[in-house]
């Protein structure tokens, strides 16, 4: 069953797809890419090891992985969205059985040559299968309470099993990246509106009963937002993280400190350098010019996405293409609030460009969904 | 199932105006993203960057050379030597015990105290050296260079120490620093951050305390970065500080060497003074027994502590300065000029003694039981005749004997850059109204008339007061010549009050008491031609003696255990016609002055005026046997080059 049939004849075949593909999102992810690999060759202290060679193996894995992903039909894609959303769904309960702990949570799979994060993979599925669902919907039910139940459902699943690591970051990106996807399916915007009021009442709710007998947080609780809302309260405990992070970033000034010149960087003042915090250790070098460059980037990226998304008259793609873009939105715009000192940190890497595998190999393969719906774009007015 | 185009074309509107308003919110919080780097990057930057400096650059300090200590004619007193330690960085030796069992193939360790750097060096960062054996020899510290290649995370450093090279000679002038302690940081009262530096050396005695600020200097600074554990990277920038200032006293090291043995010669517990009377420069001040100030720089041990502080001679007190005793006969010069100031007396009048003078009930004796029969001023200071200075006493009253004892020098504390300069005392009827209660009686005045009672002067005091009466004017004592190459100041003492003519009496008396007939010192004559001794002996009591014992006989010095014995002093100026030096000697329990103490004055004023050891032919014939003897048992040191000028020792 199809929204739309899809006219063939007019879909290119064979390696002439290649020149459809979206070739400018390639060339701005190998840029964003590249930009990690000089970072993570800066704070190993100008050294491809440890971190800059493995990343760049792991892009061309990624990047392979992308093209394939591309060539094949996004009508085999849209078949198999619900296989997808449920494989990583038994793969995060196999993480609570039998995952490896690290940094105080249950996160990876050890698959032998490489450790999978299937939180990564939940994300995908998710808008995976949250297109299917609406792409199967009748439009004229979309709003309708009961068949909101199953995409709720859907994002509730993964974000429990997430939770119980715990791994609050990857959790509120799945619920947001959900919640985009009902919103591009049309759901009524009251709905919106009723838990972005929810959301306000909880949090007045969470400020006015503290110190009162039915007081929702714990102290310790309370603590974490403390230091969140004023790090100085607490500069060498949990406020040591982002009063570093900020100083290093507002050291860089305009043009930065220069290559492999960021003191906070080079003398360890920073945290999760090559991870988490990487964009800090960018600003402080490359200033705000650099800083700013990187999230053009990152917009531009996005903006490609959403134009793509808009020309393809097919409802899986769209809300798949769109998917996929909020999903890196999100990762990005948290990651530089944080580091920023306008999130309260949790553990979200910058897409791309931190360390780590199964981020980056789970975004290059949704960013293959994307191309896969942008070559298979029906072309028949 | 196909949908419919209407539906279809629905589902794209809706998308796209869906779309469009995510968009819209992702630039807008995108926007917000640039706007919060500009403001942390751009407007805040410049207090970015000064955080991120305060981050990483520590500020070290260098700690100062200590300024070295010379006599006055620029041998080294106190100077700093090069002290080798060998440390080791935990992360770069690998098996720590291993590393220990190889080095100490090598040099000596101390099990105990390997024991507790290996502790030190668990609970301190990896990077961070640590001392696994203190002060270390020179031989050593090449064996281990020598071996370093095997010895990775083993290396010497070099830091300096303070080391006085004459040991005891001056350990009571110089003193000694030692490594500032809590104490001292509260005593001092002192915020240099260099005294923050563990085991910093500090002044704890004698010149070392008194001229601390000059000595130390001020800290250097470095500036280093660091990581944020600690670790040094670099060093960024150097500022010098200022070495100590170099001081240079008075004292002339091989006279106060001569002076240390000669007291410790043929005395238990002695000191002297030796004074230059025209510029009140102290040339020698010696106290035996003396001690190792060495012992104490790095913290002396508890069993020699103990050793020096029961040691029934006191080695610790500097008796020339700290000691005061009741100056005996030597106090009778004071008496005869306040006598002959207040007009009480006159010089040549005879006063008649018949051994002994009867007076508010009590007999005072004079020493010789015969009695001097009739005696003028300079009888009674050559033959020390104890009634004449009752009678006189008497005469003045207390108030202006103690007057004149205060302007010859004595019941002042002197300001000399030693420690623990004693008052004395120059007894009033206020003073003991004061302090005893009661009023003062006739026989205190009496007592006061011979020095004994409740007078009380030091050595110093003595030969500052010998030398105000040769030379009649106000000289001060002084120990500082120079302080880093600037002169201190040395304005000529004003006169005394005192009329000439008195003095010249005086000075008579004194010259009689050594070179005229039944003279008390007699047995201490200089015959070299223009180097004339003028002195007074003194014999001051411990303990009162009963009636009963002195009717039964007194007994022989020999017989009597030390520390009952009488004081003997000495105190002396030459040449008496154009005096030099003062000299004063107190013996503690020695005795009496002109057996005890004399003979040790005129030695010690022979090397001063001689410029080391005399010749016999200085000494009376009949004495220079003995002389050679006596030079012959003395533990001279061997003549030290001076090293001011130099370069830094």
């Amino acid at each position: 069953m199809s929204f739309l049939d899809y006219d063939q004849r007019y879909t290119p075949t064979g390696i002439r797809k290649l020149l459809y593909f979206n070739w400018f999102l390639v060339l701005l992810l190998t840029a964003v890419a590249a930009s990690g690999f000089v970072m993570l060759y800066s704070v190993a202290g100008g050294s491809y090891e440890p971190w800059a060679t493995p990343q760049m193996q792991r892009f061309a894995l990624g990047m392979a992985i992308m093209f394939v992903v591309g060539f094949i039909p996004i009508w085999f894609w849209r078949s198999v969205s619900g296989l997808a959303y449920l494989t990583a769904l038994v793969l995060l309960v196999l993480v609570e059985l039998v995952g490896e702990s690290g940094m105080g949570a249950q996160r990876w799979l050890n698959l032998g040559f490489m450790r999978l994060q299937p939180s990564e993979l939940a994300k995908i599925g998710l808008v995976m299968a949250m297109a299917a669902y609406y792409d199967w919907l009748d439009l004229s039910r979309v709003s309708r309470p009961l068949w909101l139940l199953p995409p709720l459902a859907m994002i509730a699943a993964p974000t429990f099993l997430v939770l119980r690591q715990p791994d609050l970051g990857t959790a509120i990106l799945m619920v947001a990246g959900g919640g985009a996807m009902m919103f591009f399916a049309g759901v009524n915007l009251l709905y919106f509106g009723a838990v972005a009021l929810l959301a306000v009442g909880v949090v007045v709710a969470v400020f006015v009963s503290r110190g009162t007998d039915w007081q929702l947080l714990k102290d310790y609780q309370y603590a974490r937002i403390d230091t969140f809302l004023d790090p100085s309260r607490d500069p060498l405990g949990a406020g040591y993280h982002i009063t570093q992070s900020k100083i290093a970033l507002g050291s860089g000034g305009w043009t930065g400190r220069g290559f492999m010149e960021g003191t906070q960087t080079r003398l360890n003042f920073l945290p999760e350098k090559h991870t988490d915090f990487i964009f800090t250790t960018l600003a402080e070098e490359f200033g705000f010019v650099g800083a700013a460059s990187l999230l053009a980037l990152y917009v531009a990226i996005i903006v490609f996405c959403v134009v793509s998304a808009l020309r393809n008259r097919d409802r899986y793609a769209s809300l798949l293409t769109l998917g996929v873009a909020v999903t890196f939105f999100f990762y990005f715009a948290v990651n530089m609030a944080m580091v920023m000192g306008l999130a309260p940190v949790v553990g979200v890497p910058l897409p791309l460009v931190s360390y780590g595998g199964s981020a980056m190999l789970v975004l290059l393969l949704g960013f293959g969904l994307v191309q896969s719906a942008h070559v298979h774009r029906s072309r028949i007015k | 199932m196909k949908r419919s185009a209407a539906d279809i074309g629905n589902s794209s509107r809706s998308i796209t105006r869906r779309a469009l308003i995510v968009g819209g919110v992702q630039l807008g919080i995108a926007g917000a993203l640039v706007a919060r780097m500009r403001f942390l990057q751009v407007d805040e930057a410049d207090k970015y960057r000064l955080l991120a400096d305060e981050n990483r650059i520590n500020i070290r300090l260098i700690p100062p050379t200590r300024g070295l200590i010379y006599d006055r004619g620029g041998v080294l007193l106190a100077g700093n030597e090069q002290k080798y330690r060998i440390v080791m960085v935990r992360e770069d030796v690998g098996d720590v015990r291993a590393a220990v069992a190889r080095l100490g193939a090598l040099i000596e360790l101390d099990p105990e105290k390997t024991e507790e750097a290996l502790k030190e060096m668990k609970r301190r960062s990896p990077f961070v050296p640590v001392t696994i054996a203190d002060r270390v020899s020179w031989e050593e510290v090449a064996r281990v260079a020598v071996n370093a290649p095997t010895l990775p995370g083993i290396f010497p450093e070099v830091g300096l120490s303070r080391f006085y090279p004459l040991d005891q000679d001056l350990a009571h002038i110089v003193g000694y620093v030692g490594p500032v302690s809590d104490y001292d940081l509260e005593r001092l009262e002192d915020d240099d951050p260099v005294l923050q530096i563990p085991r910093f050396q500090v002044g704890k005695a004698g010149v070392e305390v008194k001229l601390e600020r000059q000595l130390r200097g001020t800290a250097g600074t470095r500036q280093i970065e660091v990581n944020a554990v600690g670790r040094v990277m670099r060093e960024l920038n150097r500022k010098e500080g200022k070495p100590g200032a170099n001081v240079q006293l008075t004292i002339d090291q091989p006279l106060q060497n001569f002076v240390q043995a000669r007291l410790a010669l043929d005395e238990e517990s002695a000191s002297a003074v030796v004074m230059e009377v025209q510029t009140g420069e102290v040339v020698a001040m010696g106290s035996a027994p003396s001690f190792d100030p060495n012992k104490f720089i790095h913290g002396i041990s508890v069993a020699d502590y103990k050793a020096l502080l029961e040691n029934p001679y006191r080695p610790l007190a500097n008796k020339a300065a700290q000691g005061t005793y009741p100056p005996g006969s030597t106090f009778k010069m004071i008496v005869a000029l306040a006598g002959l100031r207040a007009g009480v007396i006159d010089p040549n009048e005879e006063i008649f003694c018949k051994g002994y003078l009867q007076t508010a009930g009590r007999r005072f004796h004079c020493w010789k039981r015969g009695g001097h029969g009739k005696v003028d001023m300079i009888k009674s200071l050559r033959e020390s005749c104890d009634v004449y200075y009752y009678e006189v006493a008497q005469r003045v009253g207390i108030e202006k004997i103690s007057e004149m004892a205060q302007e010859l020098g004595l019941g002042y504390k002197h300001a000399l850059p030693i420690s623990g300069v004693a008052k004395g005392l120059a007894p009033t009827k206020d003073w003991k109204r004061e302090h005893r209660g009661g009023e003062w009686l006739i026989g205190d005045t009496i007592n006061a008339g011979i020095g004994q009672g409740y007078v009380l002067a030091s050595p110093l005091q003595l030969a500052i007061m010998t030398a105000r009466i040769s030379t009649g004017r106000q000289i001060t004592p002084r120990m500082i010549r120079s302080i880093d190459g600037v002169e201190t100041e040395n304005a000529p003492a004003p006169p005394l009050d005192i009329p000439e003519e008195h003095l010249a009496i005086v000075r008579r008396g004194m010259y009689e008491v050594v070179y005229g007939r039944r003279a008390t010192a007699g047995r201490s004559k200089i015959i070299a031609e223009g180097m004339e001794l003028a002195g007074k002996t003194g014999t001051s009591q411990v303990r009162g003696i009963t009636m009963a014992q002195r009717e039964a006989g007194l007994p022989d010095k020999d017989q009597v255990p030390w520390e009952e014995r009488d004081h003997a002093l000495f105190v002396s100026y030459a040449p008496y016609a154009a005096p030099k030096y003062s000299v004063s000697v107190v013996a503690e329990h020695g005795g009496g002055g002109s057996k005890a103490a004399a003979p040790i004055a005129r030695d010690i004023m022979l090397f001063a005026l001689y410029k080391g050891l005399p010749p016999l032919e200085a000494y009376p014939s009949a004495q220079r046997a003995e002389i050679r003897d006596r030079f012959a048992r003395l533990d001279l040191r061997a003549p030290i080059e001076p090293t001011q000028g130099r370069g830094r020792a």
